[in-house]
């Protein structure tokens, strides 16, 4: 008796939190690494003037704190952890394509403007003719290569491509800065085996671009370069001092000469709704982006109706009592299922190869049919592969559906006299239909969105060549995204946003509708 | 009538082959063309592996010469790690998968246990963002992570540690419908005999609920995990190294162009990749298709 209410007694002291310390300095390292990090991004952002992070990273950081240092947030601190990566990587990750989708972010237009201020003044260096010559040491700054120069007046002075030259303290020979603390100075062989780094090398006289930079092409000397282009900061133009054509900010992101010649690269602006009025007025963008849109539908209804109609086929097919082998059929028809999806379509794509593929050399005795290169045929191919990839997961839910039909019902209609076709289309198929509703509409929604299937398989092609952007005739919406923003030679990631937002809204009104329906189908029954 | 009279006089092999073929021998016919189509890639794709020479017109007659070269081949060569690859995708995916369950389980456990405002609300808008899936922001995705790369290099572009922390950005969205429901079916009567017996809710929720719900996080670990593995969008955009590539990055860039690519190492990778994922759905496929007709899709 004695025993047993100390143990007891003892359980309760194990089980109550107010002695556990474990648990709490668990807390406290995980929030302390947390915070740590933060303030280090804070410190970062600040650095470089980008306070718009910097409100949002402190914002949270704080708001995260409060709700593990409060009493009262219990369901936040559950809650917390998936709603901060839900927040960034599926909130904000919209808004942010957004704001992309009103700027002109591109090849070409993806530094700010005094990056690519500092780029185009160091483009086109050419040496300048009174040069005075720096006897220059090449030198090792953490990782990096460097020269140490003696100016014609005798200092030495010490830089690398990203820092700007600055007077050092060097030991001297023969009146040339041999070496200096921090740097280690390149032996003639080692000199000899960069060669191609160092007549790369370029390191800026000053903070000011327009001083230009030093560069040598033995390793020995360093001559001035400066740039044909001279920034002016009042005026806000560039100059050619050539040709003397002076480039003003066009306002879209690149500095224009007056005959509307524009010199790349440029910045980031907001250009509103430019990339909207692109997708919807141009010529060759308006085009492809109509049928692409039509085809996504196109695809994913056909995609729906397809594999449930194959599925349910083959589950009506096998379901009846005196069926033998069942479960071997559906280990056998359920594999194209559990074959990673990537996989499947890769394989068909190779299958599917025109001149020697398996399917015209074997079973098409040798046929060079243009499968995956003719524009029509193209389509069917998708359409095959994602049948082939969807039908089993159908069969599967249709399987487990029909069975769930009480067999009252059956039997009722069959007494009732109604023919096995009668029985499927009045009373199985409508049953089938509300409890299959939610699945068919998440079916369409994924296939709306099935970028594995179209890009794996023809990879969107056959190519429209008419098109001002690389599309073809088996993209969908999605897949068109992706190759707008990150193949062809100019990856265009505003008009690819700007498509996202399109694909957005039209995800949007599906879901709207298909969620009324989905609410009358349920009134009705 | 007369048909019940004279059914038995035409006892022949034929007639009874024929009421067999009418009631279900129809039906096998039927079943054994779709196993056929089923099988069609997935016997083609072995067959190619097992052959040796590599392109993609030797690889057209069926196991006419059975040889292990091809694996040899592909798992020693430079050009394409496939090792590297292998491993990449268990690490990407098993990390995803088990901090999804942990962050969807969280979720679940706070909105099924605890009444706060805004509850219903907030599992109504969970189930809205689902809609979006995350590949219609790529591009965001590609320059997000660029520029945490540019504070934080660990977790940038080209990172494992950036592609998983994407993947978790879509854990509560998938899995927390599924795995409330779930929770809802634990009775209440257990937490509250643990808090009785001095429990605090954090102990509730690792030592009595979680056990309680293994079922349910053992499908959501694996589908995440076959989610993850399925992936190719975002993977390609964030992974740029060879390197630090997953399967479905590496295997794609195999064969970019199947005319002229090592066809037969491909496909060898593409049954080594595939072994597991199959056996391990195989294995499960009960709970799966339970858990799949409850709303998730592939």
């Amino acid at each position: 008796m004695n025993t047993l209410l100390t143990a007891r007694k003892s359980d309760r002291v194990e089980f109550g939190s107010a002695g556990r310390v474990g648990p709490l300095v668990l807390k406290i390292v995980l929030l302390a690494t947390l915070d740590a990090a933060l303030l280090f991004a804070i410190s970062v952002l600040l650095g470089r003037g980008n306070y718009g992070a910097l409100a949002l990273v402190a914002v949270g950081g704080l708001a995260i704190n409060w709700v593990y240092l409060s009493k009262r947030t219990l369901p936040a601190k559950y809650l917390t952890p998936g709603l901060t990566f839900l927040a960034i990587f599926q909130v904000f990750i919209i808004l942010y394509t957004v704001y992309i989708a009103f700027t002109n972010y591109s090849t070409g237009h993806i530094l700010n403007k005094s990056q690519a201020i500092e780029a185009l003044l160091s483009q086109s260096q050419s040496r300048v003719p009174d040069s005075a010559e720096y006897p220059v040491t090449i030198v090792e700054v953490g990782g990096d290569l460097g020269m140490l120069v003696t100016a014609p007046d005798g200092t030495a002075m010490l830089g690398t491509a990203a820092d700007p030259l600055e007077t050092v303290d060097a030991s001297m020979s023969d009146g040339k800065a041999v070496s200096t603390e921090g740097a280690t100075s390149l032996t003639f062989a080692e000199v000899l085996q960069r060669q191609e780094e160092i007549f790369a090398l370029a390191v800026p006289v000053s903070d000011d671009p327009n001083d230009g930079s030093l560069r040598t092409l033995d390793g020995r000397n360093a001559y001035q370069y400066t740039s044909n282009l001279v920034y002016d900061e009042e005026a806000d133009t560039l100059t050619n001092t050539d040709t003397g054509v002076v480039y003003t900010d066009g306002g879209h992101g690149a500095f224009v000469a007056e005959d509307g010649t524009e010199i790349l690269p440029g910045w980031q602006v907001n250009v509103g709704f430019e990339n909207f009025q692109r997708a919807f007025s141009e010529d060759s963008i308006r085009g492809p982006l109509v049928y692409v849109t039509a085809w996504t539908f196109v695809f994913a209804f056909l995609s729906m109706i397809l594999t449930f109609g194959l599925g349910l086929f083959v589950a009506l097919v096998l379901s009846h009592p005196r069926m033998r082998g069942l479960r071997f059929y559906r280990i056998i028809m359920v594999l194209p299922y559990a074959f990673p999806a990537f996989l499947g379509a890769m394989v068909w794509s190779g299958m599917l190869s025109t001149s020697f593929g398996f399917v015209n050399q074997v079973l098409l005795g040798g046929a060079s049919i243009p499968w995956l290169t003719d524009p029509t045929l193209a389509k069917v191919a998708v359409l095959t592969v994602n049948l082939w990839l969807g039908f089993p997961y159908m069969f599967l839910v249709s399987m487990g559906a029909l069975q769930s039909i009480p067999e009252e019902v059956t039997e009722a209609a069959t007494t009732d006299g109604a023919s096995p076709w009668q029985l499927f289309r009045r009373i199985k198929l409508p049953l089938l239909l509300v409890s299959m509703a939610p699945i068919l509409i998440s079916t369409f929604a994924f296939n709306f969105n099935n970028f594995n299937v179209i890009y794996l398989v023809t990879g969107g092609g056959p190519r429209d060549t008419s098109a001002g952007i690389p599309v073809g005739h088996t993209d969908i919406l999605i897949s068109m995204v992706y190759k707008v923003a990150f193949t062809g030679q100019q990856r265009d990631y505003g008009l690819a946003s700007a498509f996202s937002i399109i694909i957005f809204v039209l995800v949007a009104v599906i879901s709207i509708i298909s969620f009324r329906r989905t609410r009358s189908l349920e009134d009705i029954h | 009538m007369t048909t019940i009279a004279r059914t038995p006089r035409r006892v022949s092999t034929v007639g009874r082959f024929g009421r067999w073929f009418r009631t279900t021998g129809w039906r096998h016919v039927i079943a054994v063309v779709l196993c056929l189509f089923a099988l069609l890639p997935i016997t083609y794709v072995v067959s190619a592996s097992l052959n040796p020479t590599g392109t993609l017109t030797g690889s057209n007659q069926l196991f006419k010469t059975v040889g292990l070269d091809s694996y040899q081949r592909l798992l020693t060569s430079d050009q394409f790690p496939f090792m590297t690859w292998f491993k990449n995708s268990l690490i990407v995916g098993l990390t995803t998968a088990v901090l999804s369950v942990f962050l969807g389980a969280l979720a679940a456990y706070a909105f099924s246990r605890m009444r706060f405002s805004g509850r219903r609300t907030g599992l109504l808008t969970i189930v809205l963002i689902q809609m979006f899936p995350q590949l219609l922001a790529v591009v965001a995705i590609f320059l997000l992570l660029g520029q945490i790369g540019a504070i934080f290099p660990s977790i940038g572009l080209n990172t494992h540690a950036g592609l998983i922390m994407v993947y978790l950005g879509a854990a509560l969205g998938v899995n927390t419908y599924l795995m409330y429901g779930f929770f809802n079916t634990v009775p209440v009567a257990i937490d509250e005999a643990a808090k009785i017996d001095g429990a605090g809710h954090a102990r509730i929720f690792f030592r009595i609920i979680l056990r309680l719900v293994a079922p349910i996080l053992a499908v959501v670990a694996l589908l995440s995990f076959i989610g993850s593995m399925n992936d190719f969008v975002i993977a390609s955009v964030v992974l740029v190294d060879p390197e630090q590539q997953t399967l479905a990055v590496g295997l794609y860039r195999m064969v970019s162009n199947p005319n002229y690519a090592d066809w037969s190492a491909f496909a060898a990778g593409a049954v080594m990749a595939s072994v597991p994922v199959v056996v391990l759905f195989l294995f499960l496929q009960k709970y799966i298709v339970g858990g799949l007709t409850a709303g998730a899709v592939k």
